[in-house]
């Protein structure tokens, strides 16, 4: 059972504070939705969890199971069952999607799958998602459209298996079409109870097929309000205008 | 529009088969100018021949091997020296190796030709010919250690097909300078991939000319550079008739103290050059601190009637985000930092059409990755590295293929 426990983070950006103490517990079978406006920090934290350089941690702590992630490298973090699907995946010229799944998985999983049930089961996963045999041997990200992108995020959810997963703005740039496929993603992804979603989106779309337990308004770097499905409606129909005033003078 | 008539650049205008006719290097010329003399050996200087380079020939059946002396004269034709050292090299070879391609003949293998410095100065000389639609591989592979200076003269008849694969495979004490010059017929297509990992001092000067419209050439290099080497590339690609077309893509890596590399790429069309279709890329990813990249793109064009004309030089380091993205996946640091320096120069590599020579360039490339001080947890990595390919020879790529 794991549970993610986010404690008065603060996350500065070049000297800049962003994130102004998060408080924040994601547990097993939970799914969380963050909501908030442009430049509210919504992937600051996310990148935050995941541990990308750029972002240096002025405060508090995030703890896995009990132990700070914040301590640990980047592929540590990945290989203790933290996963970040990105708003915006880095292409890498030069490495296959198939290579590196497999680098990926074998890292993980701290054995290498035999090759053979490795193509299968990539192949399976990718045939769920809707994506075509021949992204494999293609370069990773390089290329791939919006959409395209989101989908292969999914496909490395799905066979990294991680505890915890933080998706980053997963739905945008995904028509109808391909939300339904990647919404079912992250189902198969939920459907045991033993994993936490941390799911950052701005609107209500994806909620309707990745239905969340908890929603939290963020705005200027927190944490501003909390409540149950209901609260996403609310900020879709009105707007996060009273929020980020609240935000803005607490 | 201004366009000029004749090239600004008159280097590559001076040719002789003298070597009086080219005073002793200073450093200050612009030929020389990146070129470390001081670790040369003397060759610039006329140092006189007391080692030996053995070349031995591994030929395809159809083709014709044969080591003819100074004076044949189907060598030397191709190519008429454009610097001291080259003039030196032509004036002071012993024998030369002949390599002939007979009209229409599909060589079935690689032609292999092994250059096995046994130490000492040594000049050489080899001469390719594919006489008219015959079609070849030839791989120069350079071994052993050697100061070396030599010319290689590739001619490419009129719809003949020739690859090339020069591998500076040499020991770490080597001195190699080399011309390698092709001249290609009515639609003759050239291909040449150099491979620059061994040495001490590695200056490979690949030229083109083109006799007729349709050629085709294809320059390809990639290269690893270590702690205190020096490899240089110059490239010379000279428009003359129309239509014709050249790629050139070189990368390469450097890593350690003192690594040095130097990319020349000159790419002339003139005047009467209408219809050339050209592109010159180099690209450079820097690994640690202490190394120095030259790299300069030289595109003329002489003629108001160009297809494609482009060239690009990049240098940087390792993408911050692209480690990023591999580690969020678990892979650790220094696995990651492999796959994106293998999969910079990987996707040259993919161009390798002969499977041999690719396994080779590749485990080399791994080689070098292994040595380098940029690799803190280079053990650790080979590790996880090799773990992800438990079974020998297979990829997940060739798995898929199945
Ligand atoms: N790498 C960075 N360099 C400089 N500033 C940054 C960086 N990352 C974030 N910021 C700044 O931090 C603030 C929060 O950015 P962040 O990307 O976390 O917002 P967000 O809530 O994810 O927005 P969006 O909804 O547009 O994705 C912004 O003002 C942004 O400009
Ligand atoms: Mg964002």
């Amino acid at each position: 059972m794991a549970t993610l426990e986010i404690r008065d983070l603060h996350v500065a950006v070049e000297d800049k504070e962003i994130l102004r103490g998060v408080n924040l517990t994601v547990r097993a079978g939970e799914t969380h939705a963050i909501m908030g406006p442009n430049g509210s920090g919504k992937s600051t934290l996310a990148y935050a969890i995941a541990g990308h350089p750029k972002y240096d941690v002025t405060g508090g702590e995030v703890l896995l199971d009990g132990e700070n992630v914040l301590d640990m490298t980047v592929d540590e973090r990945a290989r203790a069952g933290v996963f970040l699907a990105m708003q915006y995946p880095v292409e890498v010229p030069g490495v296959s999607v198939s290579n590196f799944l497999r680098t990926a998985v074998t890292a993980v999983r701290g054995e290498a799958p035999k090759l053979r049930d490795f193509s299968k089961e990539m192949r399976g996963a990718m045939a769920e998602l809707q994506i075509d045999p021949a992204f494999a041997q293609r370069n990773l990200n390089e290329g791939f459209s919006g959409g395209e992108k989101k989908r292969h995020e999914i496909l490395q959810l799905e066979m990294l298996k991680p505890k915890v997963a933080v998706l980053d703005e997963t739905d945008s740039g995904l028509d109808i079409d391909a939300l339904k496929v990647v919404s079912e993603g992250v189902n198969r992804f939920r459907e045991g109870g033993e994993t936490g979603v941390l799911l950052i989106t701005h609107y209500t779309r994806i909620l309707r097929y990745v239905k969340p337990d908890f929603v939290h308004v963020f705005a200027s770097g927190r944490v501003v309000e909390e409540g149950g499905p209901e609260l996403a409606e609310l900020l879709e129909s009105e707007g996060y205008e009273k929020f980020t005033k609240a935000g803005a003078s607490a | 529009m201004g366009v000029e008539t004749r090239p600004l650049s008159t280097l590559h205008e001076r040719t002789s088969y003298d070597v009086a006719d080219f005073p002793v290097p200073t450093g200050r010329e612009e030929e020389w100018r990146f070129t470390p003399l001081r670790r040369l050996r003397d060759l610039h200087k006329g140092a006189e021949a007391d080692g030996k380079v053995v070349v031995d020939v591994d030929a395809a059946p159809e083709v014709k091997v044969e080591t003819v002396g100074r004076t044949d004269e189907r060598v030397g034709k191709a190519y008429v020296p454009a610097d001291r050292v080259s003039a030196q090299a032509y004036a002071s070879f012993a024998q030369a190796t002949l390599i002939t391609v007979p009209k229409e003949v599909v060589a079935t293998s690689p032609t292999v030709v092994t250059l096995r410095g046994e130490g000492g100065v040594a000049y050489g000389h080899t001469t390719v010919v594919l006489e008219p639609f015959a079609q070849a591989t030839v791989v120069l592979d350079h071994i052993g250690t050697a100061t070396y200076a030599d010319n290689v003269e590739f001619v490419v008849g009129d719809g003949a097909s020739l690859s090339v694969f020069s591998l500076q495979n040499w020991a770490d004490d080597a001195v190699h300078l080399s011309h390698q010059h092709a001249r290609l017929g009515r639609d003759a297509k050239f291909t040449s991939f150099t491979v620059s990992l061994g040495g001490d001092v590695v200056r490979i000067a690949p030229s083109v000319a083109y006799d007729a419209p349709g050629g085709d050439a294809e320059l390809y290099g990639v290269y690893f550079v270590d702690k205190d080497q020096h490899i240089e590339h110059r490239l010379l690609v000279d428009h003359t008739t129309p239509n014709c077309r050249s790629r050139v893509d070189y990368r390469g890596a450097l890593q350690d103290e003192g690594a040095h590399t130097v990319w020349i790429g000159d790419v002339i069309i003139r005047a009467e050059a209408e219809g050339t279709d050209t592109y010159e890329l180099n690209r450079n990813l820097v690994l640690t601190d202490g190394t120095r990249v030259d790299s300069v793109p030289n595109l003329e064009i002489l003629t108001g009637e160009v297809a494609g004309a482009g060239h690009a030089s990049a240098s940087g380091r390792l993408d911050d985000q692209h480690l990023f993205y591999l580690q969020a996946r678990g892979i650790p640091h220094d696995v990651a930092r492999r796959m994106v320096v293998r999969g910079f120069l990987g996707q040259l590599v993919d161009k390798i059409t002969v499977p041999d020579i690719q396994e080779q360039v590749r485990t080399a490339i791994d080689k070098e990755l292994d040595r380098g001080g940029a690799s803190g947890a280079a053990g650790a990595a080979k590790q996880a590295v090799r773990g992800a390919s438990d079974e020998p020879g297979a990829t997940i790529e060739q798995e898929l293929d199945r």
